[in-house]
């Protein structure tokens, strides 16, 4: 009787494995169909470096270039500010916050990486939008520095958990015998504790990059949203994520248009998928 | 010579009494036992010697350590340089998960004893020869520490204070997780160093005691119960206790 309760909790539990990766599986092969259809008119290279981005002009270009860029420059930004803050906080909460505080930090930390991205947006449209445009003197508050900023609250919470974590896991035994020889906390912790939590905290980067690359509110509502090539950080720009939601709602299905939105889609599908398995590789080398 | 006093030590954690008002002078490189049952407070004791009790939480002492007739509880005493010179092996090897030559080279970086290259070489290499582990390991000093094995981690350990350490060297335990053939090569070299250092290893075996110090402390529960000549605690105690331990009938 027991014996058959487990056979049956087994292959549920099989079931519910296997599906997730049959979800995976499928979502990339009718990704990658809709966007073969499209390059089998249009060149694969002219559609990824190509400048303009005019979809709907009589001869139309599908250039995402532009929007490479942009994800490219908001992600990089916010790696910026967020990546030194995230591990900042990371060690105070593990190796110098007193215990009391150390839990309650965890928690309010763990409370903010829930904060919806539409959020992040709404508060930044009415923060730092109207600050950065006041401070630097330019035309629009609506910048990649701005979406960088915000961005970077967005996800330090989820680095800062997991490198934690990190920071936590490393053996009491290496910082004992780090004190032991007359080594200072903070020697101790440059030395010993973040070569040892270095691995867990790459990947909490890492893992920060792909939610970064996938993230679309936010940044439709405080990068401007124009699909040019920005000179600076100081421009507006449009990510590839952004691109799609905006245009998915009033585009004309199978049309060229829509399966260049596929094609975009791809594009981003393979880039987070590469960013996670290069996290994946440096959590399991802990 | 002592080198050194213990004078009305008392230990707490938070409010657990667990070292009571303990005397005693250790002297100078000759070799030191500390014997006594499990949770006797010997490895709090040790840990008095170079103050690592004070990175636990809720401990606090009172009392004298003297070392060359300074107390070490002084306010104004710098606790690293106290660290720096009195060296702590630990119960198991506590390598650094870094190579074998940065394991040696730690203390000198981070003490700013040598800063150049060379004279790091030349401490690095100094310190594995007298730990004999030199010829094994002069191939593969940048191979990982952890690459090693138990026996060679610890001698690496020993090592890694030797080339710190100008005078004291404290072991708690230092050969409870090795086999007996290791064990009897470690006791070797602690009889060797035992020429430059004053040396404190603290010991659940009796037998190692005996064979390696010149001096035994029997403690229990807490208390320093007898402290004279290794011999004479093993043949001739002057307290029942340190008979009834020694001869095996508790503990
Ligand atoms: N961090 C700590 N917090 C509270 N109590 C402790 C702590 N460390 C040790 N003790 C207690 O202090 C007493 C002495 O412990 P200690 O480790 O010094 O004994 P020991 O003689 O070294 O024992 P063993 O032979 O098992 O290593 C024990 O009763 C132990 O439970
Ligand atoms: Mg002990």
């Amino acid at each position: 009787m027991k014996k058959n309760k487990d056979v049956i909790i087994e292959t549920a539990i099989f079931m519910c494995g296997m599906l997730s990766i049959i979800f995976v599986i499928s979502i990339f092969i009718f990704l990658f169909k809709e966007a073969i259809s499209f390059f089998w008119d249009y060149n694969f290279i002219k559609f990824l470096i190509g400048k303009n981005w005019y979809p709907n002009s009589n001869k139309p270009l599908f250039g995402i270039l532009p929007t490479i860029i942009g994800s490219f420059l908001v992600t990089f930004g916010a790696c910026v500010v967020a990546v030194p803050i995230a591990v900042m906080s990371a060690l105070y909460i593990s190796e110098i916050a007193p215990k009391g505080v150390r839990n309650i930090l965890k928690s309010l930390v763990e409370l903010m990486a829930a904060i919806p991205s539409v959020v992040i947006g709404f508060i930044g449209i009415r923060t730092v939008v109207p600050f950065v445009k006041f401070f630097f003197n330019i035309p629009t508050g609506l910048t990649a520095f701005t979406g960088s900023i915000m961005l970077a609250c967005m996800i330090m919470p989820t680095i800062i958990t997991i490198s934690e974590d990190a920071i936590h896991s490393v053996p009491w035994e290496y910082k004992e015998g780090a004190f032991a020889l007359g080594a200072t906390k903070w020697q101790t912790v440059r030395r010993i504790v973040l070569k040892e939590a270095r691995p867990g905290i790459i990947a909490a980067v890492m893992l920060g990059i792909g939610r970064l690359v996938g993230e679309t509110m936010a940044v439709m509502m405080i990068t401007g949203n124009s699909a040019n090539i920005p000179d600076s950080i100081f421009d507006p720009v449009r990510t590839m994520t952004a691109t799609i939601a905006s245009e998915m709602g009033e585009v004309v299905r199978d049309s060229a248009h829509y399966k260049a939105l596929f094609a975009i889609g791809l594009v981003l599908f393979v880039i987070t998928f590469i960013v996670n398995f290069i996290a994946d590789l440096f959590l399991r080398k802990k | 010579m002592s080198k050194i006093e213990i004078r009305n030590f008392n230990l707490y954690y938070t409010s657990l009494h667990v070292l009571k008002n303990i005397n005693v002078n250790i002297l100078e490189r000759k070799i030191t036992a500390i014997i006594g049952p499990s949770g006797c407070g010997k490895s709090s004791l040790l840990r008095s010697i170079n103050r690592m009790n004070d990175t636990i939480e809720g401990v606090h002492v009172s009392g004298e350590i003297n070392i060359f007739g300074k107390n070490i509880y002084d306010i104004g005493i710098d606790v690293r340089i106290l660290r720096k010179n009195v060296g702590m092996v630990f119960q198991r090897p506590n390598l650094f998960p870094i190579s074998i030559y940065e394991n040696v080279a730690f203390g000198l970086k981070i003490n700013r004893i040598h800063s150049k290259k060379n004279a790091i070489n030349e401490v690095v290499e100094k310190s594995l020869k007298s730990v004999s582990l030199w010829d094994h390991v002069k191939d593969k000093l940048h191979k990982s520490a952890l690459s090693l094995t138990l026996e060679q981690q610890q001698r690496l350990c020993i090592a890694r204070v030797v080339a710190v350490a100008s005078n004291i060297i404290l072991l708690d335990e230092p050969c409870s997780s090795l086999d007996p053939i290791a064990t009897q090569k470690i006791e070797e070299l602690i009889i060797y160093l035992s020429d430059q250092y004053t040396i404190v290893i603290v010991t659940h075996n009796m037998q190692q005691a005996a064979r390696v110090s010149h001096n035994t402390a029997f403690m229990l529960l807490g208390e320093l119960i007898e402290f004279d000549k290794t011999e004479k605690i093993f043949t001739n105690p002057s307290m029942n206790e340190t008979e009834d331990y020694v001869s095996g009938r508790f503990g």
